[in-house]
């Protein structure tokens, strides 16, 4: 028992209600410092929860002190751990990059509230063990988004917004029916008890319906292949540092979800589902940068990797084995921070020229050479080359994928990595390398507030390169924990499972 | 009654799919509203009736059985969470399709397809 997996929920919660109060031009001052202390102190709990997860196993802690599963269960297996730090860290990093990128006008309508109430709803879905618990964190942290999403209110944020709103919507809406059947078929939300239950279910069937509800309300929010529309529509609309923080948080948090719901909670379903997820997961991969490669504008080609990057975690999913579920951890922790340093870094030269379109950019090479490097050093990592992380993601991918005899899906995931470099190395073509057709000489610097928060990313993805050894131990624990029903549930309703507490309080 | 409900949620999920298929952006949300509805009246019919396994969690504190005359209050507490949160984000996306539509001054999605075009 561990009455601290709440702390990072209260923090967010309590400092976006006193931002809220300090929202004007006066006292802009006290409401940042409010936001990053806030940030700062869940960052550090963060990373000692890691590390109290790699010592002691899973953490839990009991709602209100009910036990299991009558009451709402918090529970910090590696994965969470893992997800909730990597996601702080992306927020504080884009906090830094909105005090030097946003207009006033954002700050006075509550953006950084916002921004807090999206980090409650995704810390509150990482650390959740219960499954009406995680629709409602969900709805917390869409709500925030679309918030942050059509602030600004200038009319492509209206219409990107919209068709934003509608579609997560409508997978709301699948996952609230979903939970309602899971209710209905076994009497329990409580994840480690429907887990107990679901292997004595005896109509197979609603099973089946049940997963493929769950991997149509998560797909479309983690932008899986036919539900991606709503993606590169509306990804591009907002100020930069709401990409990219969207780009970090949002559809990994569909991904992760997928691992929770299907990968423990649905497990014997998932084994069943497997070659679907597989081809799900290499179309979505495929589409995503065939997409890609038709854009010209900086962010909606980041968008559209973004959907490619999916198919790859969602890899992990399909290979449905711990090893599996491990590498897609370490891929999805990796493409968080890789795709935020991107979206950070082509923003950042996106905001200097006051466009995004390829055809009019160009000679920042020359003129911006650190920017320059920084992204270089990006796309060598979302391609998966040494030394850089985004290797070793795909590396473990990939054995994983060939140790399970999945050729198909692992030379796609190989051809996909060189078409994404390619279609990377399209924007590092046209908006650094070529010579400029305008005047550049009256066009702005690069601030040093634009320029280090994607270039401490690169950093960071670099040194996970180096010391990629304490992460692919650290990511192979989280996922043998992800996939270990007997020991999640009975680290959550003690060693006699659920079923046992529930008869006890029945008599 | 369980067969009349689920004529009820299956013309709601229907009537929901035929309006979100039309192109205005009203018919759009009345269909999202109709939706939620059903999903509601699906999580109602959960609670009671043959398909559940769960007992119900009110219980008589002596013996252990089910007091006669109780209902599950557990998926009436799922409905009332799910409607009022679906009752915010109605409100956020009908000021959101207000403004979208005097930005676009057309309430015709088809009008709406600027950030999709290359």
């Amino acid at each position: 028992m561990a009455n601290h997996l709440f702390l990072p929920l209260i923090s967010p919660m309590l400092a976006s209600a006193l931002a809220l109060l300090f929202a004007r031009d006066k006292t802009r001052m006290v409401a940042r410092v409010i936001v990053l202390a806030s940030i700062i102190f869940n960052l550090i709990y963060s990373i000692w929860l890691l590390w109290v997860v790699g010592n002691e196993g899973i953490q839990v802690t009991q709602g209100a002190g009910w036990e299991a599963p009558f009451g709402v269960t918090l529970v910090a297996d590696g994965a969470s751990a893992l997800m909730l730090c990597v996601a702080t860290l992306l927020m504080l990093v884009t906090v830094s990059y909105s005090f030097a990128s946003l207009d006033p006008g954002y700050e006075n309508f509550f953006y950084y509230p916002l921004l807090l109430l999206l980090l409650l709803g995704v810390s509150g879905a990482f650390l959740t063990g219960d499954i009406f618990n995680l629709y409602v964190w969900f709805e917390i942290l869409l709500l925030a988004s679309f918030g942050l999403m059509t602030l600004g209110g200038s009319r492509p944020q209206l219409e990107g917004g919209l068709k934003y709103v509608v579609l997560n919507l409508f997978g709301s809406t699948a996952f609230l029916v979903a939970c309602g059947l899971i209710y209905g078929t076994v009497g329990s939300l409580n994840m480690a008890h429907v887990a107990e239950r679901m292997s004595s279910v005896t109509n197979p069937g609603i099973v089946t319906v049940i997963a493929c509800l769950f991997f149509f309300a998560y797909g479309g929010k983690a932008a899986i292949l036919p539900l991606f529309f709503w993606l590169p529509t509306s990804y591009h609309t907002p100020p930069v540092a709401v990409t990219a923080i969207f780009s970090g948080l949002l559809t990994k948090v569909g991904a992760y979800s997928l691992y929770r719901v299907l990968g423990l909670v649905l497990q014997d379903e998932l084994i069943r589902l497997a070659p679907f997820v597989l081809a799900v997961a290499g179309l979505t991969m495929v589409v995503g940068v065939f997409g890609a490669m038709a854009q010209m504008n900086v962010r909606r080609i980041l968008s559209f990797h973004i959907i490619s990057q999916i198919g790859y975690s969602l890899m992990g999913l399909g290979l449905a084995s711990a090893i599996g579920l491990a590498a897609g951890l370490l891929f999805t922790a990796h493409v968080m921070i890789v795709k935020t340093a991107l979206f950070f870094i082509g923003g950042a030269a996106e905001q200097v020229y006051g466009t995004g379109d390829l055809k009019k950019m160009g000679g920042i090479a020359r003129r911006e050479p650190l920017l320059s490097i920084f992204w270089f050093l990006g796309i060598l990592s979302l391609a998966g080359i040494p030394p850089m992380s985004g290797f070793f993601g795909k590396l473990a991918l990939l054995q994983a994928g060939i140790n399970q005899g999945a050729l198909l899906i692992s030379v796609v995931a190989a051809f996909t990595g060189i078409l994404t470099f390619f279609s990377m190395l399209k924007i590092w073509n046209e908006v650094f390398w070529k010579k400029s057709y305008g005047d550049m000489s009256k066009l702005p610097r690069v601030t040093p507030g634009l320029l280090w928060p994607g270039a401490i990313l690169v950093i960071i993805s670099f040194a996970l390169g180096i010391g990629a050894g304490g992460l692919v131990d650290y990511s192979q624990m989280a996922g043998a924990q992800l996939f270990d029903r007997a020991a999640y549930i009975s680290s959550v309703c003690g060693s006699n499972g659920c079923e046992a507490v529930v008869d006890l309080a029945l008599r | 009654m369980i067969f009349l409900l689920s004529i009820a949620i299956g013309s709601l999920f229907a009537g929901a799919i035929f309006l979100m298929l039309r192109r205005s952006v009203i018919k759009l949300i009345l269909g999202l509203i109709l939706l939620a509805h059903g999903a509601h009246l699906l999580m109602f019919t959960m609670g009671d009736g043959g398909v559940r396994r769960g007992a119900p969690p009110i219980v008589d504190y002596e013996t252990g059985a089910v007091a006669p005359g109780t209902a599950d209050p557990l998926v009436q507490a799922l409905i009332l969470t799910a409607i009022v949160i679906s009752f915010g984000i109605t409100a956020f996306i009908i000021a959101l399709a207000y403004r979208a539509t005097q930005a676009v001054k057309s309430d015709d999605l088809d009008d709406m397809a600027t950030t999709d075009r290359l």
